[in-house]
């Protein structure tokens, strides 16, 4: 029996509004040429940058996750693998290219030849390829922004630098290619915006500390996430987090969490089974297991320890947020650390880590992220496989089983003590104490 | 003393790395830092006194047990043995290890190693994407003077401008002589078979690059007095082994069924620079500007102002090659996505090509072995 897991209120009607304007938006771009569009990617993209000019971001991993969530991915991802993509190649890119090529947009209406094809390499070698083969089937122009990687703690003076002085070479081109000037201060307008939009959105991240949370870090970051990438440099992305926010604090004064009875607390890592993603979460509600945390949320943007854009330096903050403040461009040790955070300070009792096939990113190197947290933390860790986008790659029989056991064994553990269940307790007290009102 | 092809085979799939003990016994106190493919800037590693020494994972030499269980399902062959090495001790004699930003698997290796041998010094280099911004060439001589700063701090010493140099000519006439065996073997391929080709190039990866110079110097003066029946086979380019490296025999099969390999992009880590590094000026600058101006194409370095599926095309009309073989490594992604824009490029060309997936642990070959002997004869009798 499939088990309520969502809540519906305003938020989600107005997240509607704002998606349906959007792709009506770039509807318009494809039958009037105007406004510019540029492709990019969700992780690090630099949309304030696009408000100077006034130009539409089209996003192909949302064309692709809608797609897949439609349960209409496959056909695409089988186009896509006739005309010669691997079995092992992202599916996110078969599916996208897949449904250029065969004319199928997620809303049916029409998607814009972009003014420029913007890759933003943060991390994802994937990115590079898939933004050249999107560049070579519209014949849209290409540029490349080489985001160094992070390979310390923090991005050098020079990572900086030479981030920034691509963004300018990409202005000057975007003037080319547009024929419209920069507007500077609108620019610095949308970084305004950004910044407001991470405050709200860090505090709403926050606000899972409560016990219970009044929302689902994973599941539910997903409606949030459309507005942070298509509207964060916008005075509608700020109204819609304002009301985001507004809506959650008032569940959390009413106590109320997301299933009846919070039971698990959970950080999850890696991106969700977009092609099974209501079984998939049903499979965690029955357990009334809440994720209280999750990094698939932080692909965008890293802001729940505090980083945040500056409007009174633009260019760097953007150059900032790029190197430094989204998960696919920190190094895999950053992200044991940021999930090792979650479990402390968010109070969960476990880690499950999500293994998706098409996504190298993620996913290489998960079996020792499992070994870290299992044995040097002893935290109770679940490790399962499936695809975010290709819906052949998901065992349901056994993922079932894999997270009934691991329930199981987590309810055991809390009903007889013993060291985990200790530090599990601790950690939900930690959060307790420090849950922001 | 290295005489035969045999002799390089043997070192190659030497695990215990016995030429680097040798060496650092040799040395005492000198240190060793081992590479992972493609573009390591060896003549850093030099300068700094120290021996560079490339790895290509462990061929079917390795049974793994322990990298499985940390890299799971669909991850190429060669970041796994590279784990399995240092989980097995087989890197005890090297005191770190370089990577650069070649895909996302052997980018999150790094940083897994860092995390289970926090003894060595491991580092990431960060290659830039956008050859095209004339920032990236600042950038990078920042990155190799990040590197170098790093080595001397390792090794305990200075490296100026002239160790640069020094290094850098070193390697320079170690690539002319290298570029001009592969120029050789397209002129005679009967002369200079790619089995032994490989070997040669492969053993560089193992030794002191003075060592390496002069082995091949005496390949290049003993060519002329080679005689060989020039046999009925076609010529072909193989192309998408730059990184994981496919079994030898493998090679030989490909070779048996008919095929001279006029060209390949096998182990190109001591090869990469297409001509001399110019040694004038400030080193990192040339290398750096090399590495955007001079460097071979590969499915990992990305370069908007030239697509590689053209690059691929001028290679074949170059080496006057009948078809190419794309020999790609099992998950190897960015081989994996190239080959769409390979293939659709070929076929605009029309030239004949085939595909082959393989593992470097691979030890059976039948299948393969029909593929392209049908493939040749399909090309011989057309």
């Amino acid at each position: 029996m499939p088990t309520q897991t969502e809540y519906r209120s305003e938020l989600h009607q107005r997240q509607k509004e704002l998606m349906v304007k959007w792709y009506e938006r770039l509807n318009g771009a494809a039958e009037r040429g105007s406004p510019p569009s540029v492709s990019m990617m969700i992780s690090g993209n630099c949309v304030e940058l696009l408000e100077g000019f006034d130009a539409v971001p089209i996003y192909p991993e949302v064309n692709a996750l809608q797609l897949a969530i439609r349960h209409q991915s496959l056909d695409p991802i089988l186009f896509a693998e006739e005309m010669g993509y691997a079995a092992d190649n992202c599916a996110y890119v078969k599916a996208d290219i897949g449904a250029y090529l065969k004319g199928i947009t997620p809303t049916g209406g029409k998607l814009p030849k972009p003014t420029l094809v913007l890759c933003n390499f943060v991390g994802c070698n994937t990115y590079l390829k898939w933004f050249e083969h999107v560049a070579e089937f519209t014949g849209a122009p290409l540029y490349t922004l080489d985001v160094p990687f992070m390979r310390a703690d923090d991005p050098s003076a020079a990572d900086i630098q030479y981030v920034v002085s691509q963004l300018k070479e990409l202005i000057k081109l975007l003037e080319q290619l547009t024929g419209r000037k920069f507007d500077y201060d609108r620019f610095k307008e949308g970084v305004r915006c950004a910044a407001r939009v991470e405050e709200l959105w860090s505090n709403i991240k926050h606000l899972a500390r409560s016990v219970p949370s009044p929302f689902d870090a994973y599941f539910d970051a997903i409606t949030f996430m459309g507005p942070l990438y298509v509207y964060r440099a916008k005075p509608e992305g700020v109204e819609f987090f304002e009301l985001a926010l507004r809506e959650l604090e008032e569940k959390v004064a009413r106590h109320e969490g997301v299933n009846d009875q919070e039971k698990f607390r959970v950080v999850i890592e890696g991106p969700p089974p977009y092609p099974h993603f209501r079984t998939f979460r049903d499979m965690f509600a029955k357990w009334k297991a809440c994720a209280v945390a999750s990094t698939y949320s932080t692909v965008g943007g890293l802001w729940e320890f505090g980083a945040r854009h500056d409007p009174e330096e633009p260019f760097e903050s953007v150059a900032l947020h790029m190197l430094a403040h989204n998960v696919t461009n920190r190094n895999y040790l950053q992200r044991y650390e940021q999930i090792k955070r979650y479990v402390e300070e968010w109070g969960a009792d476990g880690v499950i880590i999500h293994f998706v096939k098409s996504c190298r990113l993620f996913s290489a190197g998960q079996g020792d992220m499992r070994d870290y947290f299992t044995k040097v933390l002893g935290v109770p860790t679940l490790y399962i496989e499936s695809d975010l986008e290709d819906p052949r790659y998901f065992s349901e029989a056994q993922l079932r089983n894999r997270i009934d056991a691991y329930f199981e064994a987590l309810e055991h553990q809390k009903a007889h003590g013993g060291m985990v269940t200790n530090k599990a307790e601790n950690n939900r007290q930690n959060a307790e104490r420090s849950t922001i009102q | 003393m290295i005489t035969s092809a045999s002799d390089c085979e043997d070192i190659i799939s030497d695990l215990t790395f016995s030429t680097v003990r040798e060496w650092k016994e040799q040395h005492p106190g000198d240190k060793a830092i081992a590479y992972f493919p493609v573009y390591a800037p060896v003549e850093l590693i030099h300068a700094a006194a120290m021996l560079p020494v490339g790895l290509n994972g462990a061929g079917d030499q390795l049974d793994i047990q322990y990298a499985d269980a940390r890299f799971g399902s669909f991850i190429c062959s060669i970041v796994k043995t590279t784990l399995e090495l240092g989980l097995t001790n087989h890197l005890a004699p090297f005191d770190g290890v370089l990577f650069s930003s070649i895909c996302d698997s052997a980018r999150n290796l790094c940083f897994v190693m860092k995390r289970n041998f926090p003894d060595k010094y491991i580092d990431f280099l960060h290659l830039p994407h956008n050859p095209k911004s004339k920032s990236s060439t600042d950038f990078l001589v920042t990155e190799y003077r990040r590197l170098l700063e790093q080595l001397e701090t390792l090794n305990g010493c200075h490296v100026d401008d002239d160790n640069l140099n020094e290094a850098i000519t070193l390697y320079n006439a170690n690539r002319a002589l290298t570029r001009q065996l592969y120029d050789e073997r397209a002129r005679q391929p009967q002369l200079l078979r790619t089995s032994e080709l490989y070997a040669l190039v492969r053993v560089s990866n193992f030794l002191p690059v003075e060592q390496h110079t002069e082995l091949l110097r005496r390949t290049v003066s003993d060519l002329p007095t080679r005689v060989g029946k020039q046999r009925d086979s076609i010529r072909i380019i193989v192309e998408g082994s730059f990184c994981e490296q496919p079994p030898l025999d493998l090679i030989k099969i490909i070779e048996e069924a008919g095929c001279y390999i006029v060209d390949d992009d096998f182990v190109l880590g001591p090869r990469w620079f297409l001509e001399d590094v110019p040694v004038n000026g400030d080193p990192l600058r040339s290398l750096a500007q090399s590495y955007s101006e001079r460097a071979v194409y590969s499915s990992v370095r990305h370069d908007s102002r030239k697509p590689r599926h053209k690059e691929l095309i001028e290679k074949v009309r170059r080496r006057r090659a009948d078809a190419v073989i794309l020999l790609i490594a099992k998950f190897c992604e960015p081989a994996l996505f190239d080959y769409v824009l390979f293939k659709e490029e070929l076929e605009k060309e029309n030239i004949p090509h085939l595909l082959m997936e393989f593992e470097e642990k691979m030890f059976t070959f039948e299948r393969l072995r029909t593929e392209v002997e049908t493939f040749v004869e399909s090309l011989l009798f057309d």
